[in-house]
């Protein structure tokens, strides 16, 4: 049982923290809200994927990928097609020139089913691709990158410019996409309105637990040997390459499962908001994306989805109050968390809320801002009897 | 390519281009400062876009200033050009002092801090001069085009945007390499502690330094006016090009620098004639990531002891 906590639940503290939370999704959130807006909550919900994906590989992994969005819209696009397929049987769409088709082939002169569309009327299949599809897409991504050593800014550029390509991919080819508009019009699973209150509570829980198992997995691994590792890599790159172990595989392992993660909250966003378009998929909700991690703390993975509600909870109240005022507001976030908070939430709880209330003063490091810091807490760690890796998978 | 003449195919060829020519003086223009900003000092500004659309507005309130002197209508563009200069270095400057020199060891969070930045400086340009496009009234001798004969026309905008680029290139390759500042800043690149240790005042390099890559992104938005209309986000809609072409190129290296401007430009020019736009931007784009992941460093690379 102790090695299951310390392991899994990352202590006494993190259990505690992930009650908290289940609490405040599970319990708190569905009585305080009408299904209107916990449907809205359930959208944001997806989004913390995203932002869980980003602490493993941007917080504990060092690799900051600016086109996220691509898998959450892979993962959503997955099953938006297995939706719109079962959407368009002939007899609903019987006006057609070619019954049968989704409507926006119909409206682009396609005439046949296209090849890469027959696999989505299973939806076993579908949802081995919401999975298989992002995590062979970053793998090459990956494999590509990281075999060649390319790492930090570059990375993070390419990422961009593979996210850039891909919105244009899928604007440009309408009528094997939807084009700008994406997928729309999405009724039923298998016969089941997803659009019913019913569907959205339970699609809501659906979502929630996913996004805890998620949590917890991201958790066993960042316990694991492999999260020390991966810190390691983090701080001194080429020392760890010099012990002996195979970096790259380590970082292409990172992104794609950073990547799978992300597509299963892209495919429960389809599910629960009713479409997908291009524009979850580009450069700019990318970079919203990392925001929300950085928000939450970027070692975090609690904080992540603390982060992602608050950003968006602000971003539609902003929006509703002072529109001409948001995108200040999201620019100053951006800002002041990088320059003054570069542990978000988590940090300022390990820092001011923990040593108050809980009588903890010992002011755990959660992240190593600038290389000389990683220096002075390596050195630290060597002290203490605790590892570094066990303080971060704590908070 | 069925269907055209061998005449008509130079025809469209040399037209492409031309046009080609013009995306490449606005890639070169904005990589310039970048290839400073990120080449040699390693922070990623992702508002350099927001530069390049502040000296595209201030040369469009130029141009509305100069309706009121009439005397100065077929001269105003070169003062606009100053302008656009001087405007975008005292705004990089105060960025630096106020944001970029606090981060310079951690790049990644430059990244994101400078975006945030954009998404302040977009928002502002959109309060102060409204969401639509504007452009600049442009003097006479800027209009019209070149006949060279039938059906190969050139229009003279881009070869005054292409002598810009070349006269702006030309001082920066003598700041950098010729004078005795650029020796300060390629020395401050190189080994930041030596640099301070023989008595270079790094901060004041660091400072200028960038500073003077967004005053070469307003001159690029002066240019950029003669092409296109200016609007809140037209800088943001280069930045992620643009950082393919310094990177393309091989970060730190000015002649990289024009070499894959001018390849991913032309490429996309010509391909856009026969494909669609978008299939012409996707084709370049992925074969310039595949090229990088083939040759990382870019095409041509500056050996740096690390």
């Amino acid at each position: 049982m102790n090695a299951v906590m310390g392991k899994w639940l990352g202590g006494r503290e993190g259990f505690l923290g992930l009650i908290i939370l289940a609490v405040l999704i599970m319990v708190i959130m569905p009585l305080a809200f009408d299904i209107f807006r916990l449907n809205l909550i359930g959208k944001y919900l997806t989004y913390a994927f995203v932002a869980v994906g980003l602490v493993m590989c941007w917080g504990y992994g060092g690799i900051l990928s600016l086109g996220q969005g691509m898998f959450f819209g892979l993962g959503g696009y997955c099953m938006a097609m297995f939706l719109k397929l079962e959407a368009s049987d002939p007899i609903s769409t019987k006006i057609q020139s070619t019954p049968g088709i989704p409507d926006f082939m119909d409206w682009n002169q396609i005439t046949e089913l296209p090849w890469f569309w027959v696999p989505f009327h299973s939806l076993t299949l579908t949802i081995i691709a919401v999975i298989l599809v992002p995590g062979v897409f970053a793998y090459i991504i990956g494999a590509a990158m990281f075999k060649r050593r390319v790492s930090g800014v570059y990375f993070s550029i390419i990422t961009q410019a593979v996210a850039s390509i891909l919105t244009i991919l899928i604007v440009g080819q309408q009528g094997y996409t939807g084009g700008i508009n994406g997928m729309t019009d999405l009724r039923t699973l298998l016969g089941w309105d997803i659009r019913s209150d019913s569907a959205k509570y339970i699609l809501y829980y659906a979502n929630a637990v996913l996004l805890f198992g998620c949590i917890l997995f991201a958790r066993a691994i960042i316990a694991s040997k492999l999260g020390k590792l991966m810190l390691a890599m983090r701080d001194r790159e080429d020392r760890v390459r010099f012990s002996g172990y195979d970096v790259s595989s380590f970082q292409i392992f990172i992104f794609c499962i950073s990547a799978m993660i992300s597509a299963i909250g892209g495919a429960m966003f389809t599910l629960q908001v009713g479409f997908m378009s291009p524009s979850f998929v580009g450069i700019v909700p990318s970079i919203e994306m990392v925001i929300f991690a950085a928000v939450g703390g970027r070692m975090s993975l609690i904080g992540a989805v603390y982060g992602t509600l608050l950003v968006n909870f602000g971003k539609s109240y902003f929006s509703e109050s002072f529109p001409t005022l948001w995108l200040v507001f999201m620019g100053a976030l951006f800002i002041g968390v990088v320059m003054g908070f570069p542990n978000g939430l988590a940090g300022i709880y390990v820092s001011y809320i923990k040593p108050r209330f809980f009588g903890d003063k010992r002011g755990v490091p959660t992240m190593p801002v600038t290389s000389e810091e990683a220096v002075a807490v390596e050195t630290k760690s060597i002290n203490s009897t605790e590892s570094l890796g066990h303080h971060n998978a704590s908070v | 390519m069925g269907g055209y003449s061998a005449s008509e195919l130079i025809d469209i060829f040399s037209m492409q281009a031309f046009a080609g020519i013009s995306l490449f003086s606005v890639f070169v223009l904005m990589a310039l400062g970048l290839a400073i900003i990120f080449g040699q000092m390693g922070v990623i500004n992702m508002a350099h876009g927001e530069f390049l659309t502040i000296g595209a507005y201030s040369t469009v309130m130029m141009s509305k200033l100069a309706e009121h002197f009439p005397a100065i209508t077929n001269v105003y563009f070169i003062f606009a050009v100053i302008a656009a200069f001087i405007i975008s270095f005292i705004v990089g400057y105060l960025v630096e002092l106020i944001i970029i020199r606090h981060l310079y060891k951690r790049p990644l969070d430059t990244l994101l801090a400078t975006w945030g930045l954009s998404l302040i400086m977009q928002q502002f340009f959109r309060s102060a001069f409204g969401p639509r496009e504007v452009s600049a009234v442009l003097p006479d001798w800027l209009m019209g085009s070149w006949s060279l004969r039938d059906g190969l026309d050139i229009p003279i905008n881009g070869i005054f945007v292409l002598g810009l680029t070349i006269v702006l290139s030309g001082l920066v390759f003598i700041f950098l390499f010729r004078s005795r500042w650029g020796l300060k800043v390629r020395a401050t690149t190189q080994n930041r502690i030596m640099a301070g240790a023989v008595g270079i005042d790094t901060a004041k390099v660091d400072r200028t330094t960038f500073a003077l890559g967004c005053g070469i992104a307003g001159v690029a938005g002066a240019a950029f006016t003669t092409i296109a209309s200016t609007g809140p986000t037209s800088g943001s809609l280069y930045i992620v090009d643009t950082f393919l072409v310094v990177v393309f190129g091989g970060a730190g290296s000015l002649l990289g620098t024009f070499a894959s401007a001018f390849s991913i430009a032309q490429a996309q020019s010509i391909l856009g004639f026969f494909l669609s736009g978008s299939m012409a931007k996707v084709i370049t784009l992925v074969g310039v990531v595949g090229i990088l992941m083939l040759r990382p460093e870019g095409l041509f690379t500056v050996r740096v002891r690390k």
